[in-house]
């Protein structure tokens, strides 16, 4: 059974003619990374936020369809939105610690949830910052703020705060966008390396990125979901005209 | 090119006498101020009671007084202020209701100070009866502080990027815990500043504690929050105007103090906005 499955969803945003999203269909199988990819405004970070309902800050959109975790509707009256996001972690595109030390920034999201045990929240901090990568570089300072590091242990830190939550989903939104190549390349290594234990859904920064590490590729173009391939098949060899122009850099 | 130039020199020219004549009737108040009022200026001028109808003796009931009320109008403006501002900045959405709370604001911050004394005195003095009290008193202070105390709370608020909020939703933070543990926290320097002008101006006002509070002369300090109590504004009023014959030491030096508590609010909320400016990380 697939961990995400998206049923039919369509997504307009208050005041725009086109739909963000129209009728939208995509399986997210547990434990792979799926790349979603295509032109700007093609609706990736929409879909996106749709799985973790981070979209319910945005006013006057109009939804439809569904969108299950494990079988059941995020979207179903009585459905504990904060629960949820803690399952459906979520890394964006730029790097944004919180006020306070590294350690703050780790443990941020299970504190709110009411982790109050310190030997707890240590173990999650070592074990959050060595999935991300990041584990040797700060182990000496967790004390430090959190904007005295670089872009790309920042972007870095921010996975780890994700990762703290144990969630079973990790949403990210061109998470290597503002980093250099080695940075990208830490960050790609550590996503990688989770792919064992979470579900990934990825905007990638580039179709090479998203020829890098996807198990299963999807290519959005203007809120439409044009072709889902298996591997680096839709890379290779798209079925789809326009899956082609726009690898082939014709257009995007 | 020249003719440019020309132009320039002229417009730096004239913006720097615009500045000169904002700057200099403040540096000529000042100076004089200090200069007259710090000989008058002795640990008996701030420590003791007022004596020989006040033309004597210290100051010490009028800037305790003084004192008091600028806390009293703080523990009431902060909260409610603060609390009405998060409000509206994280809260409220853009409805009719909303545009009549802000438009309301806007109107409250241009009422003239004698019509807050005279609603104080209608409201707390008589109809609540707190007689003419601090309490009174402060309250009255409060409302007149609020509309500064919302609306730069809500500037400082906004002022907090979007995504600072999104973040802490996206790690399960429900809306309060984000604005409590992230928001809150990087929009203080602003809110701090906002409170301290709005309290520097209750602190020098004269006419809302006209008629609810200020007491011509009562040389003793107040006991409770329901006591009259004399205040530094309305002390320089009456040693200016009411009473023959005082020594203009006395005049200077109570002008004095009391320009010196405004400027040192002043100060703080400027050294508060500075220090919190250089930790801001973005």
């Amino acid at each position: 059974m697939s961990k995400v499955s998206i049923r039919d969803v369509s997504y307009s945003y208050a005041g725009s003619p086109e739909p963000a999203l129209s009728r939208v269909n995509l399986e997210l199988p547990e434990k792979t990374v799926v790349v979603l990819f295509g032109p700007a405004g093609g609706g990736k970070s929409t879909l996106l936020r749709l799985v973790n309902r981070l979209n319910d800050l945005v006013e006057g959109a109009v939804r439809s369809g569904q969108v299950l975790l494990d079988g059941q509707d995020v979207y179903a009256p009585g459905v504990d939105v904060t629960a949820l996001r803690r399952r459906v972690g979520m890394v964006f595109a730029l790097p944004l610690p919180l006020p306070g030390s590294i350690r703050d920034n780790v443990v941020y999201g299970p504190r709110l949830a009411g982790v109050r045990d310190r030997a707890r929240l240590e173990e999650l901090t070592e074990r959050s910052l060595r999935q991300a990568a990041l584990w040797e570089e700060v182990k000496d300072r967790l004390e430090a703020s959190a904007f005295s590091l670089s872009g790309g242990q920042q972007q870095r830190l921010c996975i780890a705060r994700s990762l703290s939550l144990e969630p079973e989903v990790l949403l990210l939104d061109e998470p290597t966008s503002g980093l250099d190549p080695i940075s990208t390349a830490k960050v790609e290594e550590s996503l990688l390396a989770l792919k064992a234990s979470f579900t990934i859904v990825i905007v990638p920064h580039s179709v090479q990125q998203a020829a890098r590490i996807a198990d299963r590729t999807a290519f959005l173009l203007g809120g439409e979901l044009v072709e889902v391939g298996e591997g680096q098949q839709v890379f290779t060899s798209p079925r789809d005209k326009r899956t082609e122009d726009y690898i082939t850099g014709r257009f995007g | 090119m020249s003719g440019r130039l020309w132009v320039q020199r002229l417009g730096h020219l004239l913006l720097g006498l615009a500045t000169l004549v904002v700057v200099a009737p403040i540096l000529v108040v000042v100076v004089e101020i200090v200069v007259r009022g710090i000989g008058a200026i002795d640990w008996e001028f701030l420590s003791a009671m007022p004596r020989a109808g006040m033309k004597e003796g210290g100051i010490l009931p009028a800037i305790v007084g003084t004192l008091l009320l600028t806390l009293g109008t703080a523990l009431v403006a902060v909260p409610v202020g603060v609390g009405g501002a998060i409000y509206l900045a994280e809260y409220a959405r853009d409805t009719a209701f909303t545009r009549s709370i802000r438009l309301a604001i806007v109107n409250l911050a241009g009422i003239p100070s004698i019509v807050y004394g005279l609603f104080g005195l209608g409201m707390f003095v008589l109809f609540l009866r707190f007689g003419a009290s601090i309490l009174a008193g402060s309250l009255t202070l409060a409302i007149m502080t609020l509309p500064v105390v919302i609306s730069t709370s809500e500037e400082a608020l906004r002022a907090v990027p979007t995504e600072f909020r999104t973040v802490a939703a996206s790690l399960g933070g429900t809306r309060w815990q984000g604005i409590r543990t992230v928001v809150l926290p990087q929009a203080l320097p602003g809110i701090i500043t906002g409170v301290l002008l709005g309290l520097l101006r209750a602190a020098g006002e004269t006419a809302p504690i006209l008629f609810t509070v200020a007491a011509f002369y009562l040389p003793q300090l107040p006991r409770s929050p329901l006591d009259q109590t004399m205040a530094l504004p309305y002390h320089l009023y009456v040693i200016s105007t009411q009473v023959p014959g005082m020594p203009s030491g006395v005049q200077n030096g109570t002008a004095f103090v009391l320009l010196a508590l405004v400027l040192l609010l002043n100060f703080a909320a400027a050294w508060i906005r500075r220090s919190f400016r250089r930790r801001r990380p973005w």
